[in-house]
Formats: C-alpha cells, sequence, structure tokens
C-alpha cells in the first residue's frame, strides 16, 4: 500500500500539487484522473522519485520515501515497475533484451534463468515469439504490452503506468487495461494509472482519485463515480456525449 | 549567470558519473558498444581527412619555399611539425566534435526526450554513470585514433611529396627524421587526453540536460559542437602555453 500524506510540490512561484493526501490500495488498479494541467504527472513522478516535493510524506508499505537512505532509495525503486506514456523502451535494444534488461540489473540470476523469465513474461503479455524485433518494428499496442513486461519481470511490488493507453485504438485501449487488472490482482501489486481516459476508468478503475487544480477534489470507485453530485467530477466524467448516453441509460435502468 | 549554472551542473555532472557504478558485466557490453560506436567507426573519416589534408599541408609548404638557400627537405620537416603538433590533435579533435559530439548528444537526448533516461531513474539506475562513463572509456583509447591520424597525414604528405614533384623521397623522409623531439609526440597525446574528456563529458551534457522535443535535439547537437570546439580551442592554447614555453 502506498500512503500520501499532505504533499506539496511547486515550481518556482508555481504550486502544482496543493497538499494531497490519499492511499493507493495493494491488489488493486488506483487511478488517478483529471483534466490536462490538473498536476497528475507531476503526483506520478514525485510517487516515482523522480521530483522532490517540498512537504509531506509518500510511505510504500510502511516505509517514508524522504527518510530513506540513498541505499534504500535504490533498494525501493528495484521493487517498482513503470509504464511510460510513449512506452520508453531502449531503441538499441531488441525486445527480449528490454524485458531482461532489469534482471542483468539486479538480479543475480543465470543466462538460463533469465531467458526462462522472460519467456514467461512475454508469454504472459501475449508477445510469444516478439523475442527478437526491435521496438521499432513493434505497433503502439505491441510496445505497450512490452513495457509491462519489463515492468513486471522482476516481480515489482508497485506498478505505475503513466496514460497507458494514449495514441492506441479502443480496442487494443481495453486489452491493456485488462492486462494490466489482471497483473495486478495475479502478483497482488499497488498498481497506481494515471489516465484520462474515461473507458479505463469504467472498466479498472477500483479506486479513483480526481484531481483539480493540485487539489484531490474526488475519490470514489468505478461503481459510484456514476452517482456522485460533485459538479466537477460530473463535467469531466460526462463531457463525452457518449458517457452523458451511458448516464442516461444507467440511471432509467436503476429508475 | 545561466553561464554559471551551467559550469557548475557540468562539474556535478562529472561527480555524478563517477558514483553508484553499474555492473560490470553490463558495462562491460556498454563499453564495447562505445568504442564500436566512437571510436573504430570513425576510423574511416579520420583516415581520409588526415590523409588528404597532409597531402595539402606539403603541397601548401612546397610551394611556400622557392628559396633555393631552404634545403628540400624542410618540406617533410613543416608537415611532421605542423601535423604532430596541431592538425592531429587539436584539428582533428574538432572534427570528433562534429562527428561524434553530435552523435553522443543527439543519442543521449533523444532517450532524454523518449523518457529512456527518465525509465533507468526510476529502477534505480545511476543513468549518468550508464550513459556517459562507457563513453568516457571509450574514448581513452582517443590517442588510437590520433596516432593513425598522425601517420596517415604523413604518408599523404609524401605522397603529394613525391607524385608531385616537389621533393623527392629521401628529402621528405631526412626532413620527418631530422630534429626531432619526443617531447612533441608526448605533448601531443597529452592534449588528445584532455581533448578526449571534452569530447566525452561536453557533448553527454548537453543531450543528457536538455529540455523539449524532437526540434530541441538538434539544436542542443549544434550547441554542444560549438561548445566543444570552444572548450578545445581554449584548452589547446592553455596547454600549450603550459607544455611548450
Amino acid at each position: 500500500m502506498i500512503e500520501v500524506n499532505n504533499l506539496h510540490k511547486s515550481f518556482g512561484d508555481a504550486e502544482i500539487l496543493k497538499g494531497i493526501s490519499t492511499t493507493f490500495d495493494k491488489g488493486k488498479t488506483n487511478l488517478i484522473i483529471g483534466q490536462s494541467g490538473s498536476g497528475k504527472t507531476v503526483f506520478l513522478k514525485c510517487l516515482l522519485g523522480l521530483f522532490n516535493y517540498e512537504e509531506g510524506t509518500i510511505s510504500y508499505d510502511g516505509k517514508i520515501f524522504s527518510q530513506l537512505s540513498e541505499d534504500e532509495k535504490r533498494n525501493l525503486r528495484s521493487e517498482i515497475g513503470m509504464v511510460f506514456q510513449g512506452s520508453a523502451l531502449f531503441d538499441s535494444m531488441t525486445i527480449a533484451e528490454n524485458v531482461k534488461f532489469p534482471l542483468q540489473m539486479f538480479t543475480k540470476q543465470s543466462k538460463s534463468e533469465m531467458d526462462d523469465r522472460v519467456d514467461f513474461v512475454l508469454k504472459r503479455v501475449n508477445l510469444d515469439g516478439a523475442h527478437n524485433k526491435m521496438p521499432s518494428e513493434a505497433s503502439g499496442g505491441m510496445q505497450k504490452r512490452v513495457a509491462i513486461a519489463r515492468a513486471i519481470v522482476n516481480n515489482p511490488k508497485y506498478l505505475f503506468c503513466d496514460e497507458p493507453n494514449s495514441g492506441l485504438d479502443p480496442k487494443t485501449a481495453i486489452v491493456i487495461d485488462n492486462l494490466i487488472q489482471e497483473i495486478t490482482q495475479e502478483y497482488q501489486i499497488t498498481t497506481v494509472i494515471n489516465s484520462h481516459d474515461m473507458n479505463s476508468v469504467m472498466e479498472i478503475g477500483e479506486k479513483i482519485v480526481f484531481l483539480k487544480n493540485g487539489l484531490k477534489e474526488w475519490e470514489g470507485s468505478k461503481h459510484n463515480i456514476f452517482k456522485t453530485d460533485n459538479a466537477t467530477v460530473t463535467d469531466f466524467v460526462y463531457s463525452s456525449n457518449l458517457f452523458k448516453k451511458v448516464r442516461r441509460m444507467y440511471n432509467e435502468e436503476n429508475e | 549567470m545561466q553561464y554559471l549554472h551551467n559550469i557548475g551542473a557540468y562539474f556535478l555532472m562529472i561527480v555524478e558519473m563517477f558514483r553508484k557504478p553499474t555492473k560490470w558485466a553490463v558495462m562491460k557490453q556498454l563499453i564495447l558498444k562505445d568504442v564500436d560506436d566512437l571510436i573504430i567507426g570513425s576510423l574511416g573519416i579520420v583516415s581520409f581527412i588526415s590523409f588528404f589534408v597532409g597531402g595539402v599541408v606539403t603541397i601548401q609548404t612546397a610551394l611556400n619555399i622557392d628559396n633555393p638557400l631552404i634545403p628540400k627537405y624542410l618540406v617533410g620537416f613543416a608537415t611532421r611539425q605542423s601535423i604532430l603538433l596541431e592538425f592531429a590533435p587539436t584539428f582533428m579533435s574538432i572534427i570528433m566534435a562534429g562527428k561524434v559530439g553530435s552523435f553522443i548528444t543527439s543519442s543521449i537526448g533523444t532517450m532524454r526526450v523518449t523518457e529512456q533516461i527518465d525509465a533507468l531513474e526510476v529502477m534505480g539506475i545511476n543513468s549518468l554513470n550508464y550513459l556517459v562513463f562507457p563513453k568516457f572509456i571509450a574514448l581513452l583509447l582517443y590517442p588510437f585514433v590520433i596516432s593513425i591520424s598522425m601517420f596517415l597525414g604523413m604518408l599523404g604528405g609524401m605522397a603529394a611529396c613525391v607524385y608531385g614533384g616537389f621533393s623527392t623521397l629521401e628529402d621528405y623522409i631526412v626532413g620527418l627524421q631530422i630534429d626531432f623531439d619526443t617531447f612533441h609526440v608526448i605533448y601531443a597525446f597529452i592534449k588528445t587526453f584532455v581533448f578526449a574528456f571534452a569530447l566525452a563529458t561536453i557533448p553527454s551534457f548537453h543531450g543528457y540536460y536538455m529540455k523539449g522535443g524532437a526540434l530541441e535535439v538538434g539544436k542542443a547537437s549544434t550547441t554542444s559542437f560549438v561548445w566543444t570546439s570552444v572548450v578545445i580551442i581554449v584548452l589547446n592554447y592553455f596547454l600549450t602555453q603550459m607544455l611548450l614555453s
């Protein structure tokens, strides 16, 4: 479980995060949503330790990040898997080498053990046989799956995904969402997903944190986001005609 | 003020480059890859330029020596001194700032733009050690490139001299050997090592700390070439003053 308490982050005079407190539960897909500029990416980068913050604490299963030594931070980071918005695959390596990379860096496994693990993980994300392709030869959906494989290959305790569906067609996006949710439940990972894709919210939003102007505006799940009377959240959720229709149908069914 | 900030950031980068070393098994592969990219990959252009510039230096020297009292072997002597002291170590390094420096800046800059550096940091890897240190080690072989440049420069001079009819082969070879001072070679290699450090670190700095997208990668490559050249020229002046005067 990840606990965030009163997190403040500024760039110069601009305060981006204005005191966010929340928890992200183990074995659940936790979504951070909000409009562009709401502070989602900065929040995620603070959680990852890529940005320092002025005030507040982030604790990973009771370990407060800012109080850890450099070695302890390094060990903690080896327990984190990250799926970047653009996949961030190493373009000089093949798909198999990309997935093997965390094993080479952090384990003392033999070559055959690493190869077995890479085979297993690539099968798990339905990429069996793509070992020798270069990232540039893979489609957007494949690249995302490679990024997920690389993120989970070292059995992380925490998985972070920054807009994992961006640039994907709706069908592939659902495949990626379901894959992340399955992996989260299967390996009991604490997964935090940064998204503004409402399909993802409805599909896998077991816990949703809605940010607005650097503050937590609302918190709940996909089941109660339909029922909320928070005007900002409903504005965001039902900004598209499709979701307006979904809401109407949902309300009619429940009347 | 920004210049001071950048100079400070550059030296902090160098300190950070030596901290939290990457696993040797991985680092070994990175060094070999960088030796291939930066050293072996530069041999072709270095050989080509050195041979022809050596020839040009010889022709110009020969054409400017029209006094019959000046011995013909002076053509070989002047070619040797020009190539050994300045052309091979300094001007070849400026050419390498364009070739190797742009490659380093654009490859690291692209990794920054595509979040590959963030991916390394999230994994707990010291990205500066992972990316810059192997380039620094690979460029310790840079004097090997400069040795080849020196040899081919003098060889090109010999070809131009003999086939252009400016002097005999014997005179040219006597000129190459006459009044030879070993310290000039040491001086050239000291400069080469210092320039190799600049070639590895300045372009890395510009790539690593760049901000923006693809357009900025191109701009960073240009800026890196300009600054690497400026630093090489300034260092050349001070090293020459310190070592030869």
